[in-house]
């Protein structure tokens, strides 16, 4: 049997029975879409969550104290409780590890600030001249901190816009108003451009004010709460990782790297570390929508058993006519994948047009990834092979004289 | 042309087992238009499948063209089916909702020698042969009448020039003059075309029309004589 003719054939028997190839082929088409659409939702994640991370900055270190331990205690406080790290040891890093563009310390503590009656709840950060440019931070309204605001620990801040939202409405422009953080008046200068992002890490939810201020008005002490570093190129993270670790354990007087009183995150780490949650998730979506790509599957299953029975008359005669087992189940087989592939195809609009849906209704991320089309086509032919194997290889055992007799 | 030598056939169910055919032997030449009668139950539709290499016999030996069918693989039984021998059945087993050219053409798809670009005209060939006017072709099966669909089904076994044409009750659906008209064409293709014609009856009016009658009752042959 040549292959024009088994093409024949099988749009022959597909368009004889219309209704019921529909149907059929409508199962695959919601397994398939349901796979696009869910992985989409997944690779929008894990792009979400890569952006996000990007956005803190590049090429970034982050040294945090460690957690706080006091002699002949066993209990240790919560990382990043203890007062390990100063300005001395930030300009100790600028000084002596190479490979470093820019060094910046922050000093941070949650505060209630209120402005006019209205308050909130919101992160103090105590930043130096060069924190905007490591994290990439630009300006809506009004100035940054400059160097002579650090010097004479001038009471200004600069408002993150989730926060100038809550506190003097949306949109509002506040240069000139003033704030209260800790019983202290602030002069407002200016407003930063929205990073996106909600929850943990948001560089819209909180206030700039100087390190100094900070230091002596919130925290009350010397020490510093982040020590940001941003080395000169991606290769040379864990060089300079190395580097400043043996020289705060040095300056801290420590021997044992386990017990460090400082911990270093590495922007790639978190990076690789987080993706991988978002893999996972990914996964976990694909198995879900492959659950009613298996049931569609059944579908064109049960289809082709019917079918199969349905004309096993005409099985019979084909046989006579010299048709070899091999024939009559190519042409069962080419139905099932037909079905699958043609079902594979609507699937994959339909799942984009549904990731697109998604993506503007809800405030996920979808993104259609060629590899999840590719795996979908796959998929979808490989159904059609296996549950259309079992019908086909049933038609071909037909004994002709017993399918011409039947009823 | 054919040969049966010692055919036997019997069923295995649970421990009985039922002779069909019992050491059945004949010779059929080319261009001979044969009859098969015997009652139902007499063992002539087995036989039919024998001879039209559906089935094998439990033991002795069918030759078709000098080759022993009975030792041909799947393949070559599928072969030989597709090749030399053309099957005529009772209930016409066209294919519903097909055009009749589309009837005609389906054995040429299983035979591998026959390029496409030849099979209308051989289509158009058998069709003309069996007396099937040209405006019917594009009908579907089912809008024809039964004495038509029957002529199909003769044209279809004609359109890949087998060796022997096998009929099983052949007018068994059919009114006694549409009947007729069908076996008129049996006999017109085995005059004027040569074609070897086996015809399974069980009506000694139907085989009237063959040349030689060979009459089959419990599985044995009790009578094989020409006919004046």
């Amino acid at each position: 049997m040549i292959f024009s003719d088994l093409f024949e054939e099988t749009i022959f028997s597909m368009s004889s029975n219309k209704s019921r190839s529909a149907l059929t082929i409508l199962g695959i088409v919601i397994g398939i879409a349901s796979v696009i659409a869910l992985i989409s939702v997944g690779q929008g994640t894990s792009k979400g969550i890569t952006d996000r991370i990007e956005s803190l900055g590049t090429n970034l270190l982050v040294v945090m104290p460690g957690s706080q331990r006091q002699a002949g205690n066993i209990v240790r406080g919560g990382m990043g409780s203890s007062q390990s790290l100063n300005l001395e040891d930030a300009e100790a890093i600028k000084a002596t590890v190479t490979d470093i563009t820019a060094v910046a310390s922050t000093v941070s503590s949650r505060k209630q600030v209120t402005a006019k009656g209205q308050n909130t709840n919101t992160s103090i950060y105590g930043i130096d001249t060069s924190y905007f440019g490591i994290k990439s931070i630009e300006m809506e309204l009004g100035n940054q901190i400059t160097e002579q605001q650090i010097k004479s620990k001038a009471k200004v801040a600069v408002l993150g816009p989730t926060t100038r939202d809550d506190l003097f409405g949306v949109g509002a422009n506040p240069v000139g108003q003033r704030i209260k953080v800790s019983s202290q008046e602030f002069t407002v200068i200016g407003v930063t451009l929205t990073k996106g992002g909600t929850g943990m890490g948001s560089s819209d939810d909180l206030i700039y004010i100087p390190l100094t201020t900070a230091q002596q008005y919130v925290t009350g002490n010397q020490s510093v709460s982040n020590i940001n570093i941003q080395v000169s190129s991606a290769d040379l993270m864990s060089f300079v990782q190395a580097q400043v670790q043996e020289l705060l354990l040095q300056r801290h007087r420590i021997a044992d790297s386990t017990q460090a009183d400082f911990s270093i995150m590495n922007q790639a780490d978190m990076l690789s570390a987080m993706s991988s949650v978002a893999d996972t998730l990914t996964l976990l979506l694909a198995a879900i929508a492959g659950i009613s790509l298996l049931v569609g599957g059944i579908g064109i299953m049960n289809m082709m058993l019917t079918t199969v029975t349905e004309r096993t008359r005409e099985i019979g005669l084909r046989k006579s006519l010299g048709a070899t087992s091999n024939d009559i189940s190519s042409q069962f087989l080419a139905e099932s994948v037909s079905l699958t592939f043609i079902g594979g195809i609507i699937g994959i609009a339909v799942g984009w047009a549904a990731a697109l849906l998604i993506a503007k209704l809800g405030s996920l991320t979808t993104v259609v990834t060629s590899w999840s089309i590719f795996l979908s086509v796959g998929v979808s032919t490989l159904v059609g092979i296996v549950f259309g194997f079992y019908p086909s290889r049933r038609a071909a055992k037909l004994d002709p004289i017993d399918a011409l007799r039947y009823q | 042309m054919i040969k049966c030598e010692n055919v036997t056939k019997s069923y295995q169910t649970g421990d009985n087992s039922t002779t069909v055919l019992n050491d059945v032997s004949f010779e059929i030449k080319e261009g001979e238009f044969v009859a098969i009668i015997g009652p139902s139950g007499s063992g002539k539709s087995t036989l039919m499948h024998i001879l039209g290499a559906l089935d094998r016999p439990t033991s002795g030996q069918y030759f078709l063209g000098g080759k022993n069918v009975f030792d041909l693989s799947e393949e070559e039984m599928a072969a030989i089916r597709s090749e030399k021998i053309g099957f005529v059945f009772q209930s016409f087993n066209l294919l519903p909702r097909s055009t009749v050219m589309r009837n005609v053409m389906l054995p040429l798809i299983y035979n591998r020698h026959v390029p496409k670009s030849t099979r209308r005209a051989k289509a158009e060939k058998v069709l003309k042969a069996v007396g099937l006017e040209a405006d019917h072709w594009l009908h579907l099966s089912n809008q024809l009448s039964g004495g038509q669909m029957q002529r199909v089904a003769i044209a279809r076994a004609l359109i890949n020039d087998p060796s022997i044409i096998l009929a099983d009750e052949p007018t068994g659906n059919l009114d006694s003059k549409t009947g007729a008209i069908v076996l008129e064409t049996f006999g017109n293709l085995n005059k004027a075309g040569g074609h070897t014609i086996i015809l399974i009856t069980h009506d000694k009016h139907v085989a009237e029309y063959a040349n030689r009658v060979i009459e089959i009752k419990d599985g044995e042959i009790i009578s094989d004589k020409k006919n004046l």
